[in-house]
């Protein structure tokens, strides 16, 4: 990707990005995120990563944003901007850990400007091939790994979802 | 370049005609042919037949008052939400080939606007964003009954896309069949030769897969975000005039892209008896088969919102999960093993 429709595209997602948290009202952060992903989604397109773009548009934008909407909704649909919590230890910590990853990046940033190589684009035009062929062979222990973590994770839904109907 | 963009643009353009008036006719058509269901004559006073109803309903929600209810506060997000609904199917019809190719001298004609090799991905992509359209205009309309057809299509979209994604999948795995290689582009799969096996096979997944596209298109009898007996029309209740037709026009449209889609990749899309693909009438007769196939399947969405009545929402939601999905994934597992062993 040349440089020129990086800037414009990696501009965009840090506004998007930014809407997410300055907006009062959680539906309207819920859709700068929708635009951040889609954003996301163009960029790796323009690296010609075609697959791995659409699934990035059919999993974030057209299944979980929808997710976060419902549940935004159903807790508070009405407009109501939300109410920052008067917890003051709440902000010093997210200042102090704000901080440490921010110098963290910027170190691995300063890294990469001097280490890492140019970008190439994605072998095979990024086809469904070239993703799954290595991810099925060449690295199916991370993989299968990778899908236990989400059963588990499904599986805490589900226990947590039937004690509380058990309560009630 | 410019040619090819020009090419494109016209192509665009044609495609927009045929789409808008099949919307238009297919109101018609549903229109009449639920009359006949119900043993009535249906719309028969505008023209011949009743003809220029469409266009008669299309000059009434043109020149109706634009009214934007007092309490919306959220004016961009309720005029944005019907047209998202709206064009998320027409950007949709892009990769379906809709004829053979045709080449007169040395210069090809595709029709078909693009063809990449994730066109199911890119259609399971774009349709996913009708649900916005759904679920931000019961929002904005800041009235309990849109907000419940709002949150009903969330989780009826977001179920009902979990045994349809299933079952594509096993599709593009049955194009591995033969060829040794699967395809995701909508072309390669109506252009690859099929035994007549896999075709009686492919079929089986034709009935979830259309129970699937009844729920996606929010058709009867999976209508629940816009029951009018209980949210009297759910997400569509604070819109009317040219807003509500959109909101019409994104569900008709819709089904003509789902009917395109399974007819392309059940039924091989523009293949049938007499079509000699490269010829002036192979193109012809191709796009006669194509349309008419489509039509077919439009006439199973009809007939069935004529005869099953609508299912209560839990019954909706214990459907997909207990029944449609395990059945799927059966599927997906039988037609994987069908792969590696043919």
């Amino acid at each position: 990707m040349s440089l020129i429709p990086f800037a414009i595209l990696a501009l965009l997602a840090l506004l998007s990005a930014l809407g997410v948290i300055l907006s009062k009202n959680a539906v309207y952060s819920a859709l700068w995120l929708l635009a951040h992903f889609l954003i996301i989604a163009l960029m790796y397109f323009a690296l010609s990563a075609q697959f791995l773009g659409i699934v990035q548009v059919i999993v974030y934008a057209g299944a979980i944003v929808v997710l976060f909407l419902f549940v935004i909704m159903l807790i508070g649909g009405t407009i109501t901007p939300i109410k920052h919590e008067s917890r003051p230890y709440a902000r010093i910590a997210a200042t102090i850990f704000g901080a440490i990853f921010l110098l963290g990046l910027l170190f691995a940033v300063a890294q990469g400007v001097t280490n890492l190589p140019a970008p190439q684009g994605a072998p095979d035009a990024g086809s469904v091939q070239a993703v799954g062929g290595p991810l099925y062979t060449t690295y199916l222990l991370p993989f299968e790994l990778a899908s236990v973590l989400l059963l588990i994770g499904m599986l805490g839904g589900i226990v947590l979802a039937l004690k509380e109907r058990k309560r009630l | 370049m410019i040619a090819t963009i020009i090419v494109i643009l016209i192509k665009i353009l044609v495609l927009l005609l045929i789409l808008l008036t099949g919307f238009a006719y297919l109101t018609y058509m549903e229109r009449k042919l639920l009359g006949r269901f119900h043993v009535r004559l249906g719309p028969n006073r505008a023209g011949p037949f009743g003809l220029l109803q469409p266009i008669a309903d299309a000059v009434k929600a043109i020149f109706k008052e634009e009214v934007v209810p007092g309490h919306i506060k959220d004016k961009f997000i309720y005029l944005l939400a019907p047209v998202l609904t709206m064009i998320t199917p027409l950007i949709a019809f892009a990769v379906i080939p809709i004829a053979p190719d045709l080449t007169i001298n040395g210069y090809t004609a595709h029709f078909y606007i693009a063809d990449v090799n994730i066109a199911i991905l890119y259609i399971v992509a774009v349709t996913s964003f009708a649900a916005y359209g759904v679920i931000l205009g019961g929002w904005s309309s800041n009235n309990n009954y849109g907000l419940l057809g709002a949150l009903r299509t969330a989780s009826q979209m977001i179920s009902y896309e979990l045994p349809m994604g299933i079952l594509i999948v096993s599709i593009v795995l049955a194009s591995n069949i033969n060829a040794g290689e699967g395809t995701m582009s909508l072309v390669e799969i109506i252009e690859r030769p099929r035994p007549w096996w896999l075709w009686l096979w492919l079929f089986i997944a034709f009935i979830p897969f259309f129970i699937t596209m009844l729920a996606e298109n929010n058709r009867s009898p999976f209508d629940l975000p816009e029951t009018e007996n209980e949210l009297i029309a759910g997400y569509q209740i604070e819109y009317g005039g040219m807003k509500f037709a959109m909101y019409m026009m994104g569900e008709y449209l819709s089904m003509i892209v789902s009917s395109a889609v399974m007819v392309t990749i059940f039924f091989g899309g523009w293949k049938g008896p007499l079509v000699v693909p490269g010829t002036w009438h192979g193109v012809l007769l191709g796009f006669g088969w194509f349309v008419l196939k489509v039509i077919a399947i439009l006439f199973i969405y009809i007939w069935v919102r004529a005869s099953v009545p609508r299912i209560r929402y839990d019954q909706l939601l214990a459907f997909n999960w207990k029944v449609l999905f395990p059945l799927s994934l059966v599927y997906m597992a039988i037609t994987a093993v069908m792969v590696a062993v043919a």
